[in-house]
Formats: C-alpha cells, sequence, structure tokens
C-alpha cells in the first residue's frame, strides 16, 4: 500500500509521493493516509492546506504502477514552449491538407 | 506521398511504434524472473516509550526532536503515544534485480490493529537500493521516521514488521511485494 501515489491538495500540480503511514478504519472504507517525497527530509504536511494533517482516498488520483522512461518530456516541453504544440499541430494539419487521398 | 513531410512523419510513427514495443518486451521479460528474497528483522531496544504532549503515543529518540521545526507539532488527537527502537534488518534482494531493473526500494513498516483501526501501517526505515551488489545488507538503526499512533493504543501491542519492497524498472511494470514477520510487542508501559 505503499507505493507512489498522486495526490491532489487544491493545486493544479498533482503530485507522485510515498505513502509513509496508514491509518484504517474498522467497520468503513475511510482511509487517512500520511505522504512523503523520497527526496525529502520531512513529510507532505508542509504541503498539505492549512490544518490538513492526512489525506484522504477523494484527495488521491490514483497510483503509480511502471515507469516510460523520457515520455514526460513531450508534456513538459509542450507546457513550457507552447510554440512547440502550436508548430506541431499546425505541420500534422499541413500534412493532412497536402495529401492526395 | 514521398515528400519529405511524410517521410519524417513515417520514420517518427515508426520509430516511436518500435520504441513502445522494446519497453513493452523488456517489461514482460520481468516477469520470467522468480524472485527469492529473505530477510530478518531484531529489535534490539525500545529506546524510548512516550505519550506525546499533546497526546499521541510515540517512540522517538529525542535529540531528533530539538532540530524539528515547531510547524510539525501541530495537534493531533487529544491523545497520541510515541515510539523510539533500535532494530537490526537483515536482508537479501539480490534474487528481486534484473537486468530492467533501475532500483529497488525497500521499507519496514510497523503494522497493527486497534479497537478504532482495522489497519494500521507504520513506515519505519527505509532505502534505496541501486546495484545488486549492495542488495545483501545489514543494517542497525533507530526508526527514520516517527511511530506514531492516532491514539495512546501502543502499550502491550503486538505488532508485525514487514518488509516492503517495490522494484522499479528502467522500463516497464513496477512490481512489488512484502514479507511479513510477526511477533513483536511493545511494552506495557510508558517509559
Amino acid at each position: 500500500m505503499h507505493d507512489g501515489k498522486r495526490l491532489k491538495n487544491g493545486r493544479e500540480i498533482p503530485i507522485v509521493h510515498r505513502v509513509i503511514k496508514v491509518h484504517e478504519r474498522q467497520e468503513t472504507e475511510e482511509v487517512e493516509v500520511l505522504t512523503k517525497g523520497d527526496n525529502n527530509y520531512g513529510d507532505d504536511r508542509l504541503l498539505y492546506a492549512q490544518g490538513q494533517l492526512w489525506l484522504q482516498r477523494h484527495h488521491i488520483m490514483g497510483r503509480a504502477v511502471g515507469f516510460l522512461p523520457y515520455v514526460g518530456w513531450v508534456t513538459i516541453i509542450m507546457t513550457e514552449k507552447p510554440i512547440i504544440k502550436y508548430i506541431l499541430i499546425g505541420a500534422l494539419g499541413l500534412l493532412v491538407i497536402t495529401s492526395k487521398d | 506521398m514521398h515528400s519529405f513531410g511524410f517521410r519524417a512523419n513515417a520514420v517518427l510513427t515508426f520509430g516511436i511504434t518500435i520504441l513502445a514495443l522494446i519497453c513493452a518486451m523488456a517489461s514482460i521479460s520481468d516477469n520470467f524472473n522468480s524472485p527469492r528474497p529473505s530477510s530478518e528483522i531484531q529489535i534490539l531496544n525500545i529506546n524510548w516509550f512516550q505519550k506525546q504532549p499533546h497526546g499521541n503515543d510515540e517512540i522517538e529518540d529525542f535529540q531528533v526532536w530539538d532540530v524539528v521545526p515547531i510547524c510539525l507539532f501541530s495537534p493531533i488527537d487529544a491523545t497520541a503515544a510515541m515510539v523510539s527502537l533500535t532494530m537490526n534488518i537483515t536482508a537479501d534482494l539480490q534474487s528481486l534485480f534484473t537486468w530492467n531493473t533501475k532500483q529497488v526500494f525497500v521499507f519496514v513498516a510497523a503494522e497493527y490493529e486497534t479497537p478504532k483501526n482495522a489497519l494500521n501501517q507504520v513506515s519505519l526505515w527505509d532505502a534505496i537500493i541501486p546495484a545488486k551488489e549492495h542488495a545483501k545488507f545489514w543494517v542497525q538503526t533507530a526508526n527514520k521516521y516517527r511511530f506514531v499512533d492516532q491514539g495512546s493504543n501502543l502499550r502491550g501491542k503486538d505488532f508485525n514488521l514487514t518488509l516492503h519492497w517495490h522494484v522499479m524498472p528502467k522500463t516497464g511494470k513496477m512490481f512489488a511485494n512484502k514479507l511479513v514477520i510477526p511477533g513483536y510487542r511493545l511494552p506495557e508501559e510508558y517509559r
């Protein structure tokens, strides 16, 4: 249960961090979770919303199951230099228009 | 049909498809590995077993608190207990490594049940093993992370120490598993 989990906490960017504490209630499906970045000294409580000490299920977007190396760079480049996005779409559009079939 | 644009597009698409196929094959090859990890964990000493100032049970090395900023002391529950312990962790995780392994993340968690919670898992120690040569190890350490309960249910508590590992591949699916070692018990009284 301690794999990398993507969490949202009111900010736009989901963060993939590791779970280091789990408290699961008797009877109900409720779970409280504390996370921490591997390279950080302390846990994520500083990143959570004001006064929030635990993450519940609805804060967790998903779970890391594998790795595809370098694929994330495509998204990063397109976000940081949006012109590349336009060039790419423009070029693809041109390709479609100029195709003979 | 033979313009530079079309050819570039064809080459790129083909290249990416082949890359994806190779990633998938590399990941599938990991399934042929049948790992036989082993481990032993010994608790050498319970250094400290206290109720936190604001309540929770915790075992912690007292010196560490002096360096921790005040904002981490936010009140958790009305009652909570803390534990600090020293462990000997021995493990042989060499059989987990394949050619497609980037690193293995290993951690030890204390697992126990309380009246309020069906399951509590508290991570005590973790490490990253970057290569097969480092995968057979012996470590003597105090708990890296605070062993705190949501409440003061830890006196005389029976708990398991579970060694978890995540095998992170260079590419593809990540494998995780664990080894449960039962039979540990906390002292009946705070000390």
